[in-house]
C-alpha cells in the first residue's frame, strides 16, 4: 500500500507527519465500500455472530481500579546491576509500553538506597533549623493548608543508561532495562520558600542538608538558591498522595535536578553555610572526569531523548510497512525545542513533531511516520533544548569522562535495526 | 511558570477577600503555621556533621576495636578486606578492579557499581563517620555507639592504607586527617 503522495523527509524512509492522514484516508474509504458491500439480510437474532462478552452482564467494579488482567504483566523490572541486598534496590518503567507523557505512579521508577521506611503520617514532622531565626517544625495537616502549586516535570535518576556510559560494546537490552529509570508526573504541593520564608532565613545561608525520616537517613546538600526557586515539598503525584515508593508522606521536589537529591520521606532542613558532603554527594553520585578530577554537586539532568516505539529487543513485524517512530525527549534545563530523527545512522535527520504539550523540565511526547524499506538500518534521535543545548553522541560523551564514570549520561541512543527487523541496542 | 504565578495571584486573591470578609479588620492574612522547634528536639534528630568538625561528637575507637566490629557486622555485606562486595567497596582507588584480580570480569558484570570506592572518591573522613552513624549497618542503622563508630571509620581508613594499625581515631585525629581524593575534587555547582 504504497501511496504515491508519500513526502519523503530523510533518507531511510522518514516521512512528512502528514503522510500518516493521507494513507489514512485511504484505507477508511476502502473500509467503508466493504461494509456496504457485507450488509446482507437482517438476523432473526442480533448475538449470534457477536462476543461474548456482549451477551452477558459485565462485572461489579472495585474501589482501587486496577490495569486490565491483559496487561499485568506491564511491570517494573529490577535492575541486576545493583548490589543483591533487597534495601538498595533500581526498579525501571517500562518506557515502551506507555504513551503520552505521564508515568502511572505504580510504574513510576524507583531507586532505594535503604528500602521504604513505613512512617506514620500523623507522627511525621518536617523540621527547619539551623542559620534560621527561628526554628520550626511543621506536621502533615499543618502543610497541607499552605497553597500549592502542581507541576508537570520529569525525575531521571543520575545513573539512568550506565550500561551505555560504561560498557565497550553494547548490550541487548530493552528501552525499560537501559533507560527506565526516567518517568513523568504531575507533582503537587507546597513550595518550600514559603516554609523557608517562614523561619526566615540569615543571609549567611547558602546550603540545606535536606534529610528522609528512612532507615539510612538520606541526605543531600542543596543550594538554597534551588530552594528558594522552583522547589516543592510535594504532597501529590498525579493526583493522589504521593506513594511510599515516591516518599510518603512528603518528598522534596527539584524539578530538574538529578533523582537521588529529591530526597523521600523528607523530615528535616538543616539551613547551613557550606555542604555536608553526606554519602552519595562523596561518592555514588559523583563523576570522574577524563583528567582524573572528580566533579561534586552536579544536579542539573541535561537534555536527553530515547526512542521508545520501537526499540531493543522488539520486532517490526512488517517490511515496508508503516511505523510511527516515538520517543520521549526532556531536559534538567528547560523546554524542550526540537528532536531530530535519522533513519540511516545519523546521515540525514528529519525534525519530529513535538505533542502538546511542551513543558518546562518534563518529558515531551515526539513522533515521526516512517516506512521501514526492509533493510538493516539505525535509528537515532536527537534532542535540543531551548537553551541550545544539544545531545552529545556517545563517543562526544566518553571523551568528557573517565572510562567508569556511569553518572549523567545522556548521549543519542542508537537501535538497530536487522533484516529481520529485529530492535537492537547500538552505538554510531 | 506563567501558569503557576497566575495560580498562586488567584490565591492570593482568594486570601485576601476572604480575610476582608471573616476578619475585616485584618490587611493580610497570615500564613505563619509552623509550630517553634525547640533546642532539645534539634539536638535529638540533627546528626549530620560537616567536614570542617561541626558536629561532630566527642570519642574515640582503635583500628582493632574496628577490625573486630567489621569481621562481626561488616564483612558479610563489603568482603574480607573490603573490596569484594556485593555492598559499595570500602577499599583502593576509583575505578575497574585490578587486573590482577582474578574475578575482576566476574565482579565487573555482576557488581558495576563497585567501580568506585569509599577510599578512592570519598573527600573527608568526617563524612565516612557521618554515614556509618546513621545508616550502617544495613540491617540495623543507628545500633553503633559513637565510639564504635569512630573504631569502625578508623578502620576503613586503615585498609586504605590512610592511617596505621596502631592508631586511635578520636574527634581531634579525624580532622587532621587528608583523604586522596580531595585533592581531585571540583565543584560544578556555582552558586548563581
Amino acid at each position: 500500500m504504497v501511496n504515491k503522495k508519500l513526502k519523503s523527509v530523510a533518507k531511510g524512509g522518514l516521512l512528512d507527519r502528514r503522510s500518516f492522514i493521507l494513507s489514512g484516508m485511504a484505507f477508511s474509504a476502502a473500509y467503508s465500500l466493504n461494509a456496504l458491500a457485507n450488509d446482507g439480510s437482517t438476523p432473526s437474532r442480533i448475538g449470534k455472530d457477536l462476543p461474548n462478552w456482549m451477551k452477558v452482564p459485565g462485572q461489579a467494579d472495585v474501589a482501587y481500579g486496577q490495569p486490565a488482567q491483559y496487561e499485568q504483566h506491564i511491570k517494573r523490572y529490577l535492575a541486576k546491576g545493583a548490589p543483591e541486598t533487597s534495601l538498595f534496590s533500581v526498579w525501571h518503567t517500562p518506557l515502551e509500553n506507555q504513551r503520552g507523557i505521564i508515568t502511572p505512579s505504580g510504574l513510576h521508577f524507583s531507586v532505594h538506597h535503604n528500602g521504604m521506611p513505613d512512617i506514620d503520617p500523623q507522627k511525621h514532622q518536617l523540621m527547619i533549623h539551623g542559620l534560621v531565626d527561628k526554628p520550626l517544625k511543621f506536621d502533615l495537616e499543618t502543610i497541607m493548608r499552605y497553597p500549592m502549586v502542581s507541576s508537570i516535570n520529569f525525575l531521571e535518576c543520575a545513573g539512568n543508561t550506565a550500561p551505555n556510559a560504561v560498557s565497550l560494546t553494547p548490550i541487548n537490552h530493552t528501552c525499560q532495562e537501559l533507560s527506565g529509570q526516567v518517568s513523568g508526573s504531575e507533582w503537587t504541593g507546597v513550595p518550600l520558600k514559603y516554609l523557608l520564608q517562614e523561619a526566615g532565613i540569615k543571609p549567611k545561608a547558602k546550603w540545606v542538608i535536606v534529610e528522609g525520616a528512612d532507615g539510612g537517613s538520606h541526605a543531600r546538600s542543596i543550594p538554597v538558591s534551588k530552594l528558594l526557586d522552583d522547589a516543592i515539598i510535594a504532597l501529590y503525584q498525579n493526583g493522589e498522595r504521593i506513594r511510599p515508593s515516591q516518599g510518603y508522606p512528603m518528598r522534596l521536589f527539584v524539578p530538574g535536578w538529578e533523582g537521588n537529591a529529591n530526597v523521600k520521606w523528607v523530615h528535616r532542613l538543616e539551613v547551613t553555610d557550606k555542604p555536608a558532603y553526606t554519602k552519595d554527594e562523596s561518592g555514588l553520585y559523583s563523576d570522574i572526569l577524563d583528567n582524573g578530577k572528580i566533579q561534586r554537586f552536579s544536579f542539573h539532568m541535561e537534555v536527553k531523548s530515547v526512542i521508545t516505539h520501537p526499540s531493543g529487543k522488539q520486532v517490526l513485524p512488517e517490511k515496508m510497512g508503516f511505523y510511527e517512530v516515538s520517543g520521549l525527549a526532556w531536559s534538567g534545563r528547560g523546554k524542550i525545542k526540537q528532536v531530530e530523527v535519522s533513519a540511516d545512522a545519523g546521515k540525514t535527520w528529519a525534525l519530529a513533531k513535538l505533542d502538546s504539550p511542551v513543558l518546562d523540565k518534563s518529558l515531551t511526547r515526539f513522533s515521526i511516520p516512517w516506512r521501514w524499506e526492509g533493510k538493516e538500518t539505525v535509528l537515532l534521535s536527537r534532542a535540543t533544548d531551548e537553551h541550545g543545548f544539544v545531545q552529545p553522541t556517545r563517543d562526544q560523551w566518553r571523551d568528557q569522562y573517565a572510562s567508569h564514570s556511569f553518572n549523567h549520561y545522556n548521549a543519542i541512543q542508537a537501535w538497530h535495526i536487522s533484516h529481520e527487523g529485529e530492535v537492537g541496542n547500538t552505538y554510531v | 511558570m506563567y501558569k503557576r504565578t497566575r495560580h498562586l495571584c488567584f490565591l492570593l486573591l482568594l486570601m485576601m477577600a476572604t480575610s476582608s470578609i471573616v476578619a475585616a479588620e485584618a490587611k493580610t492574612l497570615s500564613l505563619a503555621l509552623g509550630e517553634p522547634l525547640s533546642q532539645s528536639e534539634i539536638r535529638s534528630y540533627s546528626i549530620t556533621i560537616f567536614p570542617d568538625g561541626t558536629n561532630l561528637p566527642k570519642g574515640q575507637g582503635s583500628v582493632q576495636q574496628g577490625a573486630s566490629l567489621y569481621e562481626a557486622q561488616c564483612m558479610m555485606c563489603h568482603g574480607e578486606s573490603g573490596i569484594e562486595g556485593p555492598a559499595a567497596r570500602l577499599a583502593g582507588s576509583d575505578g575497574w578492579f585490578s587486573l590482577s584480580d582474578p574475578l575482576r570480569v566476574l565482579r565487573i558484570k555482576k557488581y558495576p557499581i563497585l567501580l568506585i570506592s569509599v577510599g578512592g572518591l570519598w573527600p573527608y573522613a568526617t563524612s565516612i563517620y557521618d554515614y556509618i552513624r546513621r545508616a550502617m549497618p544495613h540491617y540495623a542503622p543507628k545500633s553503633l555507639s559513637n565510639d564504635e563508630v569512630y573504631a569502625l571509620t578508623a578502620y576503613i581508613l586503615y585498609l586504605n592504607e590512610i592511617i596505621d594499625d596502631d592508631v586511635v581515631l578520636n574527634d581531634q585525629r579525624i580532622l587532621e586527617l587528608s583523604m586522596p581524593a580531595k585533592a581531585r575534587s571540583i565543584s560544578a555547582w556555582v552558586d548563581q
